[in-house]
């Protein structure tokens, strides 16, 4: 495991490293939720940051954890566990959230630790089984098999997208 | 940026705009009588201006109406045509049909073959009745001018030995202005840091532009005696285009431009006098030099910002604001005895902070005067229809105030002079009845006045027939029958919401939707307005609008674990209620007595779902503010934290629309703090399934008024 600091170190160094690459290979940045691994590519990654508390929003999903002030800017914090209906994060001085850059967007992502940088070939990804009828699992992009443990990428502009999983939780609005 | 021909034309369009305004209003002052020689110049140059862009650009309908209008100005200035006042209904409309052309030209649209047609025969006309010819004299065809005045582009990078011989470029650019316009540019870009500088080399190289009716040969015989020591390019780019490239192409010039500013200028004026036929150009050139005489349209030395620059500027400073307020929080827990320097540089901070947002907001800071502008047209437009007689006298247009507040406050001050005229000023018969001057007053006056702007519209007219709009609002239930209203309390009666007294819809105003709208967009802007009127001498609306909508002043204001910002311009007053004050309909909603009136108590805990807030009004605090349509309501929190400045961050940008939330904004502890939607909360509470039967809320009273039930004002 490492640190917020080495990580966003590494971001950094990587970022530069990307120009260079010839789009065989793609580097993605691993963390954990509970005792599942997943992964982000590492070009939507801006920062790794540790957790401060939110400002919650009124009548927002209960994976929406709140806003929190990144330099200036309103950033809203999303939960990964909630989302994938595993519970409720309770977050604690351990816990990061990576900020994602989506399309126009800046969100953070709460997820329990960040792991590693993996560089991953193309064709070691697999396909995720039955994607097709089950369209829980759309949000990620393919499995890869890591020191025998698989991790799942996922692709955070699905998971997020207010029009797109409008209700995922039905009871979470307040009356 | 991609196409400099699309440049040009954009450049054309904006000064178009200006043109346009500045012919309005030179018209505007003919039609008053009170203009001089050089109002009579200036509207005969905006045309002039028009015409000559327009046919660099081949818009052909554009230049002939420019033409016959222009001769009839010119005409007129020049006294072969004495003025008559129905030239001056001519020469309105053909302003009106000018700019319908601009503006069709600009959307690249083809107006139908006979627009215009009528208002270019009625000058015509005025041109033969008095004998005078459509003199060809003042037109310059385009053709003669291409041929007659060409554009060089010269560049000139002298060689080591130019300085040997003791030769000085900056007498040949000073003999390549005497041919005519000249812009210089010098490029520097040869130049070696200081240190590797050789103090004996030639480093810099110009790029001239040349606009001049001599030929090439000429040009040369300048560089004559430098030939064979620098690079010498001289290319012929054609007949002189627009006088927009022209100037565009000089605000390049850096410092060899201003170098030379003072011999051009000079140079032109004496050109000009010596050689009206090349009037187009030299006059354009001329303009921003001349323009300066008149007060109304004062050149002032400025450069083009784009909005995003600036904005992301306001932003900077916006992060000053709030790490100010970070720094005093953490600064007022130490002793000035034991660090003196660190609380001296923290007040220090804090003013230039101000200071500097002050200069900020300054740049984002626009003279109302482009909204005001609109106006001139738009009573002559109403007046003609509705058969009344009125003038518009503007005053403080220099006021300024922030951007989005002059592009938004628009369309309600048009409703309002639409009112003004239509309902306010009577007709010029009944006028002369009451012994008024026919012709009535319309007064539209801007100044600032405790860091907010006022915007007052005045009127002369019949003032607000208080009876008329009592007996309406009683008939439309909006105020019981036996409610007695004081004077003031009637007069704000119209801007309720469906209240309108034109006892027949006209297309001007009255139907219905007129001032409530008003109202609410005003609101929206964090403004507030309001109306005073006196029987038979005429009625006046102020409005009050906040300088900038990038920061506001906030109460900050804790529910449970969270902090909420309330605009500080909606709150009454802040209350902890006893027991007794408080009561509960039968719907489950609390109301409290407030100033001799019932006011309903809003569970801000409830609407934003907050976890351990205090629920009883009489352990918290009541904060009484006013809703929409002046509605009072006691927003139920915990605590008042402080009065603050905030500035206005948006939640959409990365997230959502929130429901009751109108942004967000940073607090001085870093954490991120809600600003309460006022008007949405208002509706939240509304809809509240437990009211829903209600549909009706009691009328309610605001501050001073003693009267029971009676309607709110404001």
């Amino acid at each position: 495991m490492t640190t917020q600091d080495e990580t966003n170190t590494k971001i950094a160094a990587s970022a530069k490293e990307i120009d260079a690459a010839d789009g065989a290979t793609k580097q993605y940045i691993s963390f954990n939720v509970g005792t599942e691994i997943y992964a982000i590519e590492i070009t939507m990654v801006r920062e790794i940051k540790g957790w401060i508390p939110t400002t919650s929003l009124p009548n927002s999903p209960d994976y929406m954890r709140g806003v929190i002030n990144l330099r200036g800017v309103i950033v809203p914090v999303f939960d990964l566990r909630t989302r994938f209906r595993r519970g409720h994060t309770e977050p604690g001085k351990n816990h990061v959230v990576i900020i994602v850059r989506l399309d126009t967007r800046t969100i953070g992502i709460l997820v329990d630790a960040v792991s590693d940088i993996l560089t991953i070939a193309k064709e070691e990804i697999l396909a995720v089984p039955d994607q097709d009828t089950n369209p829980e699992n759309a949000f990620m992009a393919g499995l890869v098999s890591v020191d025998e443990k698989m991790v799942a990428i996922v692709k955070p502009a699905l998971l997020f997208d207010m029009n797109l999983v409008p209700d995922t939780t039905p009871e979470t609005k307040v009356a | 940026m991609s196409d400099p021909m699309e440049q040009f034309k954009t450049i054309f369009f904006e000064e178009c705009a200006e043109l346009l305004i500045s012919l309005e209003e030179g018209l505007m002052q003919l039609q008053a009588g009170d203009s001089d020689e050089e109002t009579m110049h200036a509207t005969f140059r905006a045309v002039h201006s028009i015409k000559g862009g327009a046919g660099a650009f081949g818009f052909d309908r554009l230049v002939a109406f420019a033409h016959i209008q222009e001769t009839l100005l010119d005409d007129i200035r020049s006294g072969a045509l004495e003025m008559e006042p129905e030239y001056i209904t001519v020469l309105l409309q053909a302003y009106d049909i000018l700019s319908g052309l601009v503006g069709a030209a600009q959307r690249d649209e083809d107006m139908d073959e006979d627009f215009g047609q009528d208002v270019a025969k009625a000058m015509k006309a005025i041109m033969e009745k008095t004998g005078v010819p459509v003199s060809e004299k003042t037109e310059i065809p385009p053709e003669k001018e291409a041929t007659a005045v060409r554009h060089f582009k010269i560049s000139f990078k002298p060689y080591v030995e130019l300085y040997q011989r003791a030769n000085e470029p900056i007498l040949l650019i000073r003999e390549l202005s005497a041919l005519g316009l000249l812009t210089v540019e010098l490029n520097a870009d040869d130049v070696p840091d200081i240190e590797e500088m050789d103090a004996e080399h030639a480093y810099f190289f110009w790029t001239f532009r040349l606009v001049t009716e001599l030929d090439e040969t000429a040009i040369l015989e300048v560089f004559e005696f430098v030939e064979d020591d620098c690079d010498l390019e001289i290319s012929d780019l054609g007949p002189y285009l627009s006088p927009d490239e022209f100037i565009e192409d000089n605000s390049a010039g850096l410092f060899g431009a201003l170098e030379e500013g003072d011999a051009l200028e000079e140079d032109d004026a004496l050109a000009e006098d010596a050689d009206p036929e090349n009037e187009t150009v030299k006059k354009t050139q001329k303009k921003p030099q001349s323009v300066t005489k008149s007060a109304e349209t004062v050149v002032i030395q400025s450069i083009r910002v784009e909005v995003d620059k600036v904005d992301r500027l306001v932003n900077m400073v916006g992060e000053l604001v709030i790490t100010r307020a970070m720094l005093r929080e953490q600064g007022s827990h130490l002793l000035v005895e034991q660090h003196p320097n660190l609380v001296h540089g923290i007040e220090e901070l804090s003013r230039h902070i101000r200071d500097l947002q002050e200069s900020v907001m300054a740049i984002r800071a626009q003279p109302v005067k482009s909204v005001f502008s609109r106006m001139p047209r738009l009573v002559r437009e109403l007046t003609a229809s509705l058969g009344k007689k009125a003038r518009l006298v503007m005053t403080g247009e220099e006021t300024e105030v922030d951007k989005t507040v002059t592009e938004r406050i628009g369309d309600p001050l048009m409703h309002m002079i639409r009112n003004s005229l239509d309902h306010g000023l009577e007709l010029p018969e009944d006028r002369i009845k009451a012994g008024k001057d026919p012709e009535g007053c319309v007064r539209l006056s801007a100044f600032h006045r405790g860091g907010r702007i006022f915007i007052e519209i005045e009127d002369d007219g019949a003032g607000i027939n208080r009876e008329v709009v009592l007996q309406k609002a009683i008939e439309k239930n909006l105020v019981t029958a036996d409610a007695k209203l004081s004077d003031e309390e009637i007069d704000n009666l119209i801007f309720l919401p469906g209240f309108s007294t034109a006892t027949s819809v006209t297309n001007v105003s009255g139907r219905g939707v007129g001032m409530d709208v008003v109202r609410k967009n005003i609101q929206s802007l964090g403004g507030r307005i309001t109306i005073s009127s006196q029987t038979g001498r005429g009625s006046k609306f102020t409005m009050s609008l906040p300088l900038t909508l990038a920061v506001m002043d906030g109460m900050v204001v804790n529910i449970g674990n969270e902090n909420y910002v309330l605009p500080l311009v909606n709150i009454i007053q802040t209350l902890r209620p006893t027991a007794n004050d408080v009561n509960c309909l039968p719907d489950g909603r609390k109301v409290m007595m407030f100033r001799d009136e019932y006011i309903y108590l809003v569970p801000l805990y409830e609407v934003f779902g907050v976890q351990d807030a205090i629920h009883d009004p009489c352990k918290g605090l009541v904060v009484v503010v006013e809703g929409e349509g002046g509605v009072l309501m006691g927003f139920i929190v915990d605590d008042l934290v402080n009065q603050q400045q905030v500035v206005i961050k948006s939640l959409e940008s990365n997230y959502e629309l929130v429901e009751g939330v109108s942004g967000a904004t940073i607090l001085g502890n870093g954490r991120v703090s809600l600003i309460v939607d006022i008007a949405t909360v208002q509706e939240l509470s509304a809809n509240h399934p437990a009211e829903k039967n209600l549909t009706n809320p009691l009328p309610e009273a605001q501050n001073h008024s003693q009267a029971p039930l009676s309607m709110e004002v404001h």
